[in-house]
C-alpha cells in the first residue's frame, strides 16, 4: 500500500456535466478576458524583441557604461537576494510558528515595502539618512548616492516579497515535525536548523530568486536614493531611463530585453523549485 | 513510570482538570476515550510540548513538570508518524543518537539492531515519501526507540492502517514491549486494540480518568 501523497493542487477542477448554450457563452467569455490579457503581455514582449535585434543588444554591450550598470545590477541583486533571504528566514518562521501581541501589526508592516509607491520608499530612505542616526551611520558606511544605497534601496522592497514566501512555506511545513524533534532530544534551535530548514531549502531557493528578479527591476528607491551616475550607481532599469532621456528608444529596448530574460528565467526557476504556492 | 497528579491543561478552549493517573513501571496501558477528550493534549503535555496549567509530572523518579521535551527521557511517536521528508529511514533512527553526540560506531550499531528489529533493513536509505502507513509508523517506532526511552508514548499508531499492517504493527508493539520493558502509554479509541494488547486500560470520561477493569 502506499500512501505517497499526491502533488498539492493548484485548484480544484469540477466537472460541469452537459453544457448549453449560455453556459458555453460564459466560457467562452472566460476564455476572451484570458487571451485578452494574457495576449496583451505577450504581444509586449514580442513587440520589444522585433523593435531590436541580437546585434543591437550585443551592441549595447559593448558600451562600457552599459556594462558598468549590468555588472552593478547582477551584483546590486545577488547581495540583496542574499540579505533578503538571510532576514525572510528568521521573521518567517517566527510569524508562521509564535503568536504574540501585535502580530497583526508587525504582519501589516511587512506589507508596507509591497504597497507603497516605490518612489516613497526611495524618498524615506533619504530622509532617514539625512537624520541624526542616519548621518552617524553614513560616516561609517556612505549610503546617499553610494553604491551600497543601490543595495539598500533594492533590499528595503525586495526582502518583503521574500518574507511572504518564507511565510508560506514554514506554514505549509507541519510543526509537529519539530515538535518531535524535541522530544528526540533537540533544543528549538536545533529542530529549526535539523529538521524545519532542510525542509524549507526549495522555498528559500525561491524567495532568493523572488527578491532577486525583483531587486534587479528595482528603479525608483533606487534613482531617488542612490542617483543614477553613470559608472558609480547606475542600474539596468536606471539605464532604460537615461536612454530614453536622450532619446535612444534602440539602447533601451535592448537593455529592456535583457532585464526581460532574467525576468523570464527566474519565473520559470521559482515556479519549478518554489513551494505549494509562490506569493509575488 | 508515569505518575500524574493533579494536573491542569489548558489548550485553546479545550480543558482538562485536575487529572491524575499512573503508570506502573513497564507496563503496557492503554488511554481511551472519545475524539475531542483531551486523549492527544493529555500526551503532549507528557511529552512536554503543552504546557500543564498546574499539577505535576513525574516521569520514573524525577518531577519533569518543569524540564523542556528534551530533557524528559522519553520517545513520542505522534499521530501519523510526522516524519522528516529530507532525511532517510537510516537518518531518522539516528536521529536521537547525532542529537546526543554518540560516536558513530555506537548510532551505526543501533541503527543496524533497530532496523532488524523493526524489519526496517530494506528501507534504511529510502526516503518518507512512498512508504506505506505501516513502514511510516514502524520508522517512527524506531525514531522514538533510538536513545532507549524509560517511556514511550504512543498516539493512535494503528488508526491509518489496513488490517494487515494492523496486526503487524501490533506484533512489533507487543514484541518491543516483551523485549525491551519500556513503559508503555497507548493512545487509542479502538477497545480491541487496547484490550489485546494493554495490561491495563485508562478512560477519560467527561475531563476525569478511570481504570477500566481488564475485559475478559
Amino acid at each position: 500500500m502506499s500512501t505517497a501523497r499526491p502533488r498539492a493542487r493548484r485548484g480544484a477542477t469540477i466537472h460541469l456535466g452537459h453544457l448549453g448554450g449560455a453556459d458555453r457563452l460564459f466560457g467562452a467569455s472566460l476564455w476572451a478576458v484570458v487571451l485578452l490579457y494574457v495576449g496583451l503581455v505577450l504581444a509586449m514582449l514580442v513587440a520589444d524583441a522585433t523593435y531590436t535585434s541580437p546585434a543591437a543588444i550585443l551592441e549595447a554591450l559593448q558600451r562600457s557604461e552599459i556594462r558598468d550598470a549590468l555588472e552593478l545590477s547582477l551584483l546590486s541583486s545577488t547581495i540583496t537576494a542574499i540579505l533578503s533571504v538571510a532576514f525572510a528566514v528568521p521573521i518567517g518562521y517566527l510569524l508562521s510558528r509564535q503568536e504574540f501581541r501585535g502580530k497583526t501589526l508587525v504582519d501589516s508592516v511587512l506589507d508596507i515595502p509591497i504597497l507603497l509607491p516605490p518612489m516613497v520608499i526611495g524618498i524615506s530612505l533619504l530622509i532617514l539618512f539625512q537624520t541624526p542616526a542616519g548621518r552617524a551611520v553614513e560616516k561609517v558606511v556612505p549610503f546617499t548616492f553610494e553604491v551600497p544605497g543601490v543595495i539598500l534601496a533594492q533590499f528595503a522592497v525586495a526582502c518583503a516579497f521574500a518574507v511572504r514566501t518564507m511565510r508560506v512555506t514554514f506554514e505549509a511545513i507541519d510543526p509537529r515535525r519539530e515538535a518531535v524533534a524535541l522530544t528526540l532530544g533537540c533544543s528549538r534551535a536545533r529542530a529549526f536548523w535539523w529538521v524545519a530548514l532542510p525542509e524549507a531549502g526549495r522555498g528559500a531557493l525561491a524567495a532568493g530568486l523572488l527578491a532577486w528578479a525583483r531587486a534587479l527591476g528595482e528603479f525608483g528607491p533606487v534613482l531617488v536614493f542612490a542617483g543614477a551616475t553613470r559608472g558609480k550607481t547606475e542600474v539596468l532599469p536606471s539605464t532604460i531611463f537615461l536612454e530614453l532621456s536622450i532619446g535612444d528608444l534602440r539602447a533601451a529596448v535592448a537593455v529592456s530585453l535583457i532585464l526581460v530574460g532574467a525576468a523570464v528565467a527566474v519565473l520559470v526557476l521559482a515556479r519549478l523549485l518554489g513551494p505549494r504556492r509562490v506569493t509575488a | 513510570m508515569i505518575v500524574i497528579d493533579d494536573l491542569t491543561v489548558t489548550s485553546g478552549a479545550f480543558r482538562l482538570e485536575g487529572v491524575s493517573l499512573e503508570v506502573p513501571p513497564g507496563s503496557y496501558t492503554a488511554l481511551m476515550g472519545r475524539t475531542g477528550c483531551g486523549k492527544t493534549s493529555l500526551l503532549e503535555t507528557i511529552a512536554g510540548l503543552l504546557p500543564a496549567t498546574a499539577g505535576r509530572v513525574i516521569i520514573g523518579d524525577r518531577d519533569v513538570t518543569r524540564l523542556r521535551p528534551a530533557d524528559r527521557g522519553l520517545g513520542y511517536v505522534p499521530q501519523d508518524g510526522a516524519l522528516f521528508p529530507t532525511m532517510t529511514v537510516a537518518e531518522h533512527l539516528s536521529f536521537a543518537l547525532r542529537v546526543r553526540r554518540k560516536p558513530r560506531t555506537e548510532v551505526s550499531a543501533r541503527v543496524a539492531d533497530l532496523a532488524r528489529q523493526l524489519d526496517l533493513v530494506r528501507l534504511l536509505d529510502r526516503r518518507p515519501r512512498g512508504l506505506s502507513g505501516g513502514e511510516r509508523q514502524r520508522v517512527a517506532l524506531g525514531r522514538a526507540l533510538a536513545a532507549r526511552p524509560e517511556v514511550l508514548l504512543l498516539d493512535e499508531p494503528l488508526s491509518a492502517l489496513d488490517d494487515e499492517s494492523r496486526e503487524e504493527l501490533s506484533a512489533v508493539l507487543a514484541g518491543i514491549h516483551r523485549e525491551t520493558g519500556v513503559t508503555l502509554l497507548h493512545v487509542t479509541h479502538n477497545r480491541e486494540d487496547a484490550s489485546r494488547l494493554a495490561q491495563r486500560i485508562l478512560r477519560i470520561e467527561d475531563g476525569r480518568l478511570e481504570l477500566q477493569p481488564p475485559q475478559p
